[in-house]
C-alpha cells in the first residue's frame, strides 16, 4: 500500500461538519434597533429634517443594515440573512401599525373633551351651526337604524347564499351565483347608492329615507356576508357531516343543528365585520339618506342623519372650530362602536368555537 | 332485532368509473363478518352501500340489490334518511360532533329526530355508554365537551352515539386504526359483547383483528390498479385463516402480498 502517493487531504469535508456556532446574544435585536434609533434621530436633527417621520425612515433603514452586518460578521452569511429577513417583517409590522395607532389617538385626543351625555343625547335642531353645541344622537340613532335594517337584509340572504353554494350548488347555477357574488363584492359604494337612487327613488317613486340608505348598504354587505360564510362552512369537517348521516339525520336537519353551529363563530365574525365595514359608508347614505338635522327615528319616512354623513358635514360644511370638534367627537363615537362590534364578534367566536375541553 | 343482510349483484361506482362489481353475500345476524383486503379494493365502498353512505358522495351510484330481511335498500319507495337510521356506522377517524357536550353527542341522533324527553334521554345516555364500555369514564363529565376525550374514549364515545338510535346492523370502518392497543382491546371486547343483539359488520386492516373478534371472514381483492374490487371468499372466519379455498386468500393472509 506504499505505492499510494499523497492525494488531496482526505480530512476537508464538503460541508462544514460543528454543530456550534458563534451566536449574538438574545439581547441583539434590541441593541440593534436602539443604536439604530439613535443614530436616526441623531442623523435626522443633524441634518436638520424637519420631518420626524424622515427620522424613522432613516432609523428602519440603518436598523436592516445593522442587523444584517453585526450578524454577517459575527455569526455568518446564512444567519444574517435570516436576522435580515426577521428584521424587515418587524420593520413592515412597525410601518403598518404607526399609522393605525397614530389615528386612534389621534381621534381620541380630538374628540375625548367633545363626547359628553349631552352630546350624546341631543340632535342639532335648533343649533346654529357657527356656534357650540349640538350633538349626535340624530345621527347615532340614523346609523344604528341603518346599518341594522341593511344587516336585516343581508345577513340571513348571505347566510342562505353561502349555504346553498358550499352544501347543495353544483353545476350552472351556482356558477352563476359565485360569479354575480364576485362582482358585487367590487362595486364601489357610490355605485350601489346610485343603482337604488334610480332603481328604488326616482323609478318607484320613494322619498328619501334611512331604508333606502339601508337597500344600498345591503347591496355592499351581501357579498362580504357570503364570501366569509362559505369559507367558514367549508371549514366544517366532512365527517361531521357524513357523522349526522349515518345516524338518519335528514341533509337540512344537519345543516342547520351540525353544520351551522360547528361554524357559527366564523360566521357572526364574519357578518360582525362586515357590518363594520358598512357602518362607515358615507357616499350612499349622502344620497338616499339625505341627512337631517333633527331627530328623525322612523327610518322609512323622510330624512335621517347617519355618523360618517353628519362627520363630513361637520367638517367639510360647517367648516369652523365648532365644526371640526363636533365631527372629531362623532368621529370617536363611530370608531368606539366598530371597534365594539369587533370585540364582540371575537368575543362570540371565542365562546361558540367547538371545545378541545382542555 | 338483528337483521340478515343479503347482498346480490351489488356494483358500485364514482362517477363512471366502478370501485366494486358484482358482489353478492349473506351476512348473518347476530355475528361479526370482518371485511378484509388490501387498500383500494372497496371494502369501504362496500361498506357504505350496505347503509346508502355511498350515494352521499356528488356523482356515487350503486346498482343491485341489498335485502334487510325482506326489503330492498335500494327498492324505490325507500328512504335513505330511514335506512340509516336502522344501519348504524362507525367511521376510521373518531367523529364527535365538536359543539356538543358528551351527553349530547350520544343522543344526537335522537334529539334531532325530535325525542325531547328529559328522562328518556337520561336512560338512553346511561344505557349506551355502559353499552359502550364508556360509562365509568365520563359519568361524572358528562356535560364536558366530546372532543375533549382521548382518541380509544372519543370512538367508544362515537359507537355509543351509533347505537343510541337502536340500529339493528352496525357497520364499522377499521374503528381501531386510529387507536392505541389498549383501546384497541377495549373495544374488540365491546364488539365482542354488540354481537349478541346487533347485526356487526367490521372492515380491519389486522389480521389478527379479524381472526380474534370475527365469526365470519370475507376476503376482498382487485386484479390490478384501476380494477373494480370484486369478493374472493366469504367463510367461517377459522376456516378462512386455517384452509381457505382460494389460493389468493391464503396469499395474503400468509403475507406473500397485500
Ligand atoms: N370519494 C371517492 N371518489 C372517487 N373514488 C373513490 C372515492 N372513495 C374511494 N374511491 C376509489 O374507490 C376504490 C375503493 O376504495 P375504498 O372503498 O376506499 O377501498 P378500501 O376501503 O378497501 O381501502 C379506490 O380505487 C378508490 O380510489
Ligand atoms: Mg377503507
Amino acid at each position: 500500500m506504499s505505492t499510494v502517493t499523497a492525494t488531496a487531504s482526505p480530512s476537508e469535508p464538503l460541508v462544514r461538519r460543528e454543530l456550534t456556532t458563534a451566536r449574538l446574544p438574545k439581547w441583539a435585536p434590541l441593541g440593534t434597533s436602539v443604536l439604530a434609533i439613535t443614530l436616526g434621530c441623531g442623523i435626522g436633527a443633524g441634518a436638520g429634517l424637519g420631518s420626524h417621520l424622515q427620522w424613522g425612515l432613516i432609523s428602519a433603514v440603518l436598523f436592516l443594515i445593522l442587523s444584517y452586518a453585526l450578524a454577517a460578521k459575527v455569526e455568518g452569511r446564512r444567519q444574517a440573512k435570516d436576522r435580515f429577513a426577521t428584521s424587515v417583517v418587524w420593520v413592515a409590522f412597525i410601518l403598518a401599525v404607526v399609522p393605525l395607532a397614530s389615528l386612534t389617538i389621534y381621534t381620541i385626543q380630538q374628540g375625548i373633551g367633545v363626547v359628553n351625555g349631552n352630546f350624546l343625547s341631543h340632535s342639532m335642531k335648533n343649533v346654529i351651526s357657527s356656534g357650540p353645541g349640538g350633538g349626535i344622537y340624530h345621527a347615532l340613532l340614523g346609523t344604528l337604524e341603518q346599518v341594522g335594517l341593511a344587516t336585516a337584509m343581508a345577513a340571513p340572504i348571505g347566510l342562505m347564499t353561502a349555504v346553498y353554494l358550499v352544501e347543495y350548488g353544483k353545476g350552472r347555477l351556482a356558477k352563476v351565483v359565485t360569479f354575480f357574488v364576485d362582482v358585487m363584492t367590487g362595486i364601489p359604494s357610490i355605485v350601489a347608492g346610485l343603482f337604488i337612487l334610480s332603481l328604488w327613488n326616482i323609478l318607484l317613486g320613494f322619498d328619501y329615507s334611512g331604508f333606502s340608505g339601508s337597500l344600498a348598504l345591503a347591496i355592499l354587505m351581501m357579498p362580504v356576508v357570503v364570501r366569509s360564510t362559505e369559507e367558514m362552512l367549508k371549514l366544517v369537517p366532512n365527517e361531521l357531516r357524513e357523522a349526522s348521516y349515518a345516524l338518519g339525520v335528514p341533509k337540512w336537519k344537519t345543516i342547520l343543528r351540525i353544520v351551522i353551529p360547528t361554524a357559527i363563530g366564523g360566521i357572526t365574525t364574519g357578518v360582525m365585520l362586515a357590518v363594520a365595514r358598512i357602518t362607515g359608508e358615507t357616499a350612499p347614505v349622502m344620497m338616499l339618506v339625505f341627512g337631517a338635522d333633527f331627530i328623525n327615528s322612523d327610518p322609512f319616512n323622510g330624512p335621517q342623519q347617519s355618523l360618517p354623513l353628519y362627520i363630513w358635514q361637520q367638517y367639510a360644511l360647517v367648516n369652523n372650530d365648532f365644526g371640526y370638534a363636533r365631527a372629531w367627537g362623532a368621529a370617536l363615537v363611530l370608531i368606539a362602536f366598530v371597534m365594539g362590534l369587533n370585540l364582540i364578534a371575537r368575543g362570540i367566536a371565542r365562546w361558540r368555537s367547538p371545545k378541545s375541553g382542555h | 332485532m338483528a337483521k340478515r343482510i343479503d347482498v346480490s349483484g351489488l356494483s358500485a361506482y364514482y362517477g363512471s368509473t366502478r370501485a366494486i362489481e358484482d358482489i353478492s353475500m349473506t351476512i348473518e345476524p347476530r355475528s361479526v363478518t370482518a371485511f378484509i383486503g388490501p387498500s383500494g379494493c372497496g371494502k369501504s365502498t362496500f361498506l357504505r352501500t350496505l347503509n346508502r353512505m355511498h350515494e352521499v358522495i356528488p356523482s356515487a351510484r350503486v346498482e343491485g340489490k341489498v335485502m334487510l330481511d325482506d326489503e330492498n335498500l335500494y327498492g324505490s319507495n325507500i328512504d335513505p334518511v330511514a335506512v340509516r337510521r336502522a344501519v348504524g356506522m362507525v367511521f376510521q377517524r373518531p367523529n364527535p360532533f365538536p359543539t356538543m357536550s358528551i351527553y349530547d353527542n350520544v343522543v344526537a341522533g335522537l334529539k334531532l329526530a325530535g325525542v325531547k324527553k328529559k328522562s328518556v334521554l337520561d336512560g338512553v345516555v346511561e344505557k349506551s355508554l355502559k353499552g359502550a364500555n364508556l360509562w365509568n369514564e365520563v359519568k361524572d363529565r358528562l356535560n364536558k365537551p366530546g372532543a375533549g376525550l382521548s382518541g380509544g374514549q372519543q370512538q367508544r364515545l362515537c359507537i355509543a352515539r351509533a347505537i343510541a338510535v337502536e340500529p339493528q346492523v352496525l357497520l364499522m370502518d377499521e374503528p381501531c386504526s386510529a387507536l392505541d392497543p389498549i383501546s384497541t382491546l377495549a373495544i374488540e371486547d365491546l364488539i365482542g359483547e354488540l354481537k349478541s343483539q346487533y347485526t356487526i359488520v367490521i372492515v380491519t386492516h389486522n389480521m389478527q383483528q379479524a381472526a380474534r373478534v370475527s365469526d365470519r371472514t370475507a376476503f376482498f381483492n382487485l386484479a390490478g390498479v384501476g380494477q373494480p374490487g370484486k369478493l374472493v371468499e366469504l367463510d367461517d372466519t377459522p376456516r378462512i385463516f386455517s384452509n381457505p379455498s382460494v389460493q389468493a386468500t391464503e396469499d395474503y393472509i400468509s403475507g406473500r402480498f397485500g
